[in-house]
């Protein structure tokens, strides 16, 4: 136990001015943690003062314990002051210290990528399921009798050879790869009540010479519509609409006399947008008309009762129209660029 | 068909001015599309000039060349070209004599090349322009000289304009002919359809000249068609014309080289000329005979066995019964419709010529000339259907040209067989137009459309009776006249209006499900591709089959690249082949995908069908799921190939290599996303390392593989040595996976987690032991994951430590340290007994 103090205002104000010297000049929470155990701990001037209260006459008790306790009292305040104020600087050193270069991380992410002609396959199906009509798929080795004869096209009639197509060996056994998605529509009536309304999208085949603007292999996008009272009025709306879709509102479309063997009347498909890249125009992407009676009787449906339109277009030619791709090439010879360029949206 | 322009205005009027443009575009209108557009390619002044004098001069090259003086314009008068009446030429050619004239292409021209004239040095002198041959006019082929104009009949004034004067200033609109417009390959026909689309007045060619009377004693000609093919007699017209005497040095006027060559058609004589010029009026093809080379009268008749025929191209054919002939006494002497016979062809000395205008069965010309490889002028009008009734006019028109250009005497008696069927009328309801088009036509509108298209129209009751005209074979039913009403009135006139469909139901559950399958495997970071599926027998050998054992391909007959004739059995050979071409440029981390059908014949059995069903009638259910059985079956497949890094070194990270546990990953991606649960099991694929493959499950099922391709593979392939691959039947995981999820309540009492390691024999699978623990540990265990599998110090030789981590949960009470190590010890106690794996302690 150590001597009594004199209590006296000077020594307390010294007592008192050295411990917030010290606190002050504390850098860091183990420095102030030192100065609180000089100054506030049990062998500290001000600890021995508020002890040595005990010793100093009653009369004086208030007067000096009241001059003792707030000297403590500044003392603790300042500490806690402190205190907070070097916590607050450590936190932010902290932080400080973790901050990392958002520019150098090292990532897992790999920007995969659909291919743009699924995609688009995928739009323009959203559009017609959006209008309550099915996706209708079939067989790309098929059988002549759905991929012509059902479709009015007559064996020996030269519309047959315009078609280009691969032959399944032997010829005799009359399987082909699928010129034209159109013999899942022959599946579709077959298949259905009337009335019908599908959309055939998929892989088609032609003996093209691979270039720049022809793929022996590509895709398209066929749709049927099969009712009572149907028009070539009907069929202009729901092209106009799918257009639309897909290009935006400015889009529209254009009829010409055609002949394909399972339509009649015939149509080519023109549509028109402002934004082409040379310019404003008319562009040529597929062939229309009301489905022929002939093949609405192939497929067992009374076109006396019943009439139907359909259409057909080139998924690579939207995507080309749509996002400028030159060469067709691109689209079948698999270098990744060109996929990721699109990633998962077309 | 191209259709030089001033030929097209001899038959509908064309308003001064109408262009190219302006012809295409109101042929676009009644569907004839437009394809090009032709032109001589050049421009003046070239002007008719006289040769005055020449000096031949030697050259030392071996060359002689004349020094020529031309004049170019009368005396007295500038030249075209500003300059002297007579220019000093130099020239090549030595096949002209002094005072013929000739076509001087003058300084400032420019002929077909382009090839610009301009007065030149050369050997000594200025040559002040051009003598032109006619190759160099863009007239023919003839380059052996220069152009006497006195071979072409012409002997003009000096200083004329030889562009007009030789026809060179015409120009032809090219147009597609669709196959049901046969009659569309004439100015005949697209005169009419011009008219169509304009209203301009149309005068029409057949008319001009009347066809001779048929007669009794004229040329003998019989049809003796003893195979009809499909019941069509294969001449149902035939008629002949006699035109005796004709010049054979006459030379083809200028005007009709110009034309036939803007029309495609090469110069060769006047009366072959002349055949094919009518030809592309009318639209009717022509054949000539030289009379004096006739045995007899002609038969058209079949083939017989063994017959040959030398055609005018100098090849001597074998006959098929199909084929049908022309044949005189001797025999064949022309394959009908398509191509002529050597032996009675128009020659240099021909003086008597039989003209022939036959109409032939389309399907007959179709097969001969698909047969003998010989695509014609006149098989392709044939095939299309030719107008019945021009022949005879068409004969009286040859005949009048040979009269007329070639100094022939016409024999006025012309021989005609007409068996062409009368056409029968079509009836067309009232409205039925509108109900199909959709557009309120009037009844007026309706009759004018089909009488302007040639229709004869007849009210009856409740709507009209058309007999289509006789050059419109495709008008055939009531769609057909609809067609003509809407096209001639414009499509324009066609409302927009949006059907409703029936309420749908959106995409399929499969189709749903690729969606997901496709969008899963690009979002983890893999790039879909769309492979050829034509492959090599070796490729399907390889990747086809799992064991090595045969399998069938489907072969094409008529493949675009012979090395690759077959269809894929497997997605792989293709992404290997775009891994290589991105390789190659240089791109060498890869993780590509493929969703397509793949083509799987079975070895034991035929496909296809023999015969076809015929007739526009649903064929029976039968014959319909017999034609379904000659299909072979072509799942959907999905495959991915990974090479490289699947993760490149980054800042403060290893690069990570793309193996086998990557295709792994794919495959459970895929069927997470089809909703299927997935088994891996140790698998073998000739294709693949045999240390690496899985083999894939769904349900137990056999589903496809995954692992590492074999390193033999990528060797030859040029590959790097890992390539981790997978292919799975897409269709099959969908169909296998559950189509419903019952939702298991979400315990939310604490759970308890306890690791388990244990020591097994080191081929034991380690699905087999986590199939064990997870067994005997019961329902109380929630969660297990391999976390490691060490083999080394601590673990006896030939065995190995899996350890798992457990983690347990009760639904209805918080699980106790003690609980948790029970149920932990009845998963190990059930590993020791299935496998003999003991806890290491």
């Amino acid at each position: 136990m150590s001597e009594p103090l004199q209590i006296t205002e000077p020594a307390v104000a010294a007592a008192v001015d050295a411990a917030l010297a010290a606190i002050a000049a504390a850098a860091d929470s183990a420095a102030l943690k030192a100065v609180r155990s000089e100054h506030t701990g049990e062998k500290s001037t001000l600890a021995r003062l508020n002890a040595s209260l005990r010793s100093v006459p009653n009369d004086q008790k208030a007067a000096l314990g009241k001059l003792v306790g707030s000297a403590r009292g500044r003392v603790n305040q300042a500490f806690a002051s402190r205190e907070a104020e070097i916590v607050a600087a450590e936190a932010e050193a902290q932080l400080a210290a973790e901050a990392v270069d958002v520019t150098a991380l090292p990532s897992r992410f790999t920007p995969g990528a659909r291919h743009p002609l699924a995609l688009l396959q995928d739009r323009v199906c959203d559009v017609f399921t959006g209008m309550g009509w099915e996706i209708a798929e079939g067989p790309e080795v098929e059988s002549e009798w759905f991929n012509f004869d059902a479709l009015n096209f007559d064996a020996d009639h030269p519309a047959r050879a315009m078609q280009d197509t691969f032959f399944v060996d032997p010829p005799e056994a009359h399987l082909v790869m699928r010129t034209h998605t159109s013999p899942v529509q022959v599946r579709s009536m077959l298949e259905r009540e009337v009335p019908i309304y599908v959309l055939a999208p998929g892989r088609v085949y032609r003996t093209d010479e691979f270039d720049a603007t022809h793929l022996p292999v590509f895709m398209q996008f066929e749709g049927l519509a099969v009712d009572k009272g149907l028009t070539m009025a009907h069929l202009r709306g729901t092209l106009d609409h799918f257009v639309k879709s897909i290009f935006g509102d400015e889009a529209k479309v254009r009829l010409r006399p055609s002949f394909f063997p399972f339509t009649e009347p015939s149509a080519e498909l023109d549509f028109w947008h402002p934004t082409f890249k040379d310019g404003p125009r008319w562009i040529e992407w597929g062939g229309c008309g009301m489905v022929h009676p002939n093949v609405l009787r192939a497929a067992g449906i009374d076109p006396e009762v019943y009439t139907g339109f359909a259409f057909g277009m080139g998924i690579e030619r939207g995507l080309m129209l749509r996002n400028d791709v030159q060469d067709m090439r691109d689209m079948a010879e698999g270098d990744i660029r060109f996929s990721q360029q699109f990633g998962m949206v077309v | 068909m191209r259709v030089p322009l001033s030929w097209l205005a001899e038959y509908v009027d064309l308003p001064p001015g109408t262009s190219l443009d302006d012809v295409h575009a109101a042929l676009v209108r009644v569907g004839l599309e437009e394809e090009d557009v032709h032109t001589f390619d050049l421009q003046g002044p070239i002007v008719v000039g006289e040769v005055l004098e020449f000096i031949e001069e030697p050259q030392t090259n071996g060359k002689t060349i004349r020094w020529c003086q031309v004049r170019v314009a009368p005396e007295g008068e500038r030249a075209a070209d500003g300059g002297d009446a007579v220019h000093g030429i130099v020239c090549g050619a030595r096949n002209f004599f002094v005072g013929d004239k000739v076509a001087v292409t003058l300084p400032g021209a420019v002929l077909p090349g382009p090839f610009p004239i301009a007065a030149r040095k050369t050997y000594g002198h200025v040559s002040d322009g051009m003598i032109a041959s006619a190759r160099e006019l863009g007239l023919g082929e003839d380059h052996d000289g220069i152009l006497r104009l006195s071979t072409l009949g012409i002997d003009a004034p000096v200083g004329t304009d030889a562009i007009a004067l030789l026809g060179l200033d015409d120009a032809a609109v090219e147009i597609n002919v669709t196959p049901d417009r046969g009659y569309a390959f004439s100015i005949r026909g697209v005169a009419r359809e011009y008219a169509h689309a304009t209203g301009a007045v149309y005068r029409d060619p057949a008319a001009q000249v009347p066809a001779a009377a048929a007669s009794a004693d004229a040329f003998p000609v019989e049809v003796r068609d003893e195979a009809p093919i499909r019941g069509r007699v294969g001449a149902s017209v035939f008629a002949t014309r006699i035109v005796r005497g004709i010049d054979p040095t006459r030379p083809t006027p200028a005007w009709m080289v110009a034309r036939l060559k803007l029309a495609g058609i090469r110069s060769l004589s006047l009366p072959v000329d002349i055949t094919n010029y009518v030809m592309l009026e009318l639209g009717q093809p022509i054949h000539g005979y030289d009379l004096d080379a006739l045995q007899g009268g002609i038969v058209v008749r079949r083939a017989a066995p063994g017959e040959t025929l030398e055609t005018l191209d100098g090849k001597v054919r074998s006959l098929h019964a199909e084929d049908l002939l022309i044949t005189d006494d001797r025999g064949a002497i022309g394959l009908a419709g398509v191509m002529g016979g050597a032996s009675t062809e128009i020659g240099d000395a021909t003086t008597n010529v039989l003209i022939e205008a036959a109409n032939f069965d389309p399907v007959s010309i179709a097969r001969t000339a698909r047969r003998h490889k010989l695509p014609s002028e006149a098989s392709k009008r044939f095939e299309r259907g030719v107008d019945p009734a021009v022949a005879g006019a068409a004969a009286a028109r040859v005949a009048q040209l040979l009269v007329d250009l070639a100094g022939g005497i016409a024999d006025e008696r012309g021989s005609l067989i007409h068996e062409a069927p009368a056409r029968e009328a079509i009836h067309l309801p009232d409205g039925f137009v509108t109900g199909l088009i959709g557009v309120e036509y009037t009844a007026e509108e309706v009759h004018d459309a089909l009488a302007e298209v040639g229709g004869v129209v007849t009210r009856v009751d409740g709507g009209v009776d058309v007999v289509p005209p006789s050059w419109r074979p495709d008008l055939t039913a009531n769609v057909d006249l609809a067609e003509e009403v809407a096209r001639l009135l414009g499509y324009d006139r066609i409302p927009s209006v949006l059907p409703v469909a029936p309420p749908g139901r959106g995409l399929t559950r499969s189709q749903r499900a690729r969606r997901g399958v496709a969008d899963a495997l690009a979002a983890a970071g893999a790039t879909e591709v769309l492979a050829f599926p034509f492959v090599t027998a070796a490729e399907n050998a390889v990747y086809g089959s799992a064991d090595g054992a045969p399998v069938a391909s489907v072969r094409l007959a008529n493949a675009l690249d012979a090395t690759v004739p077959f269809l894929r059995r497997s997605l792989i050979p293709g992404l290997v082949g775009v891994a290589r071409r991105n390789l190659s440029r240089g791109f060498t981390d890869l993780d590509v995908y493929e969703l397509g059908l793949v083509f799987l014949p079975r070895a034991d059995r035929a496909y296809g069908s023999a015969e076809l069903p015929i007739g526009w009638e649903r064929p029976s259910d039968a014959v319909l799921a017999e034609l379904n059985d000659g299909i072979p079956a072509q799942p959907r497949h999905v495959a991915v190939l990974l090479t490289g890094d699947v993760l490149p070194k980054q800042p403060g990270r290893a690069a990570e290599p793309a193996g086998i546990a990557d295709a792994l990953d794919a495959v459970r991606r895929i069927a997470h996303a089809a909703g299927a649960e997935v088994e891996f099991a140790q698998g073998a694929h000739q294709a693949m390392h045999p240390g690496r493959t899985a083999e894939v499950r769904v349900g137990g099922r056999l589903v496809g593989y995954a692992g590492e391709l074999h390193p033999r593979l990528t060797a030859e392939a040029d590959l790097p040595r890992v390539v981790a691959v997978a292919e799975v039947d897409l269709d099959a995981i969908i169909a296998l996976a559950s189509d419903s999820v019952e939702a298991q309540p979400i315990g939310t009492l604490p759970a308890a987690t306890q690791d388990l390691s244990l020591v097994v024999a080191a081929e034991v699978p380690a699905a087999v032991v986590e199939a064990a623990v997870r067994e005997g540990a019961g329902e109380l265990l929630e969660h297990l994951q391999l976390v490691d599998d060490y083999r080394g110090q601590g673990v006896p030789e030939g065995s190995k430590s899996l350890t798992f981590a457990l983690r347990f949960r009760a639904g209805d009470r918080t699980l106790t340290a003690a609980e948790a190590s029970d149920a932990k010890l009845a998963g190990a106690a059930l590993a020791a007994e299935r496998t003999g794996a003991a806890i290491r302690e």
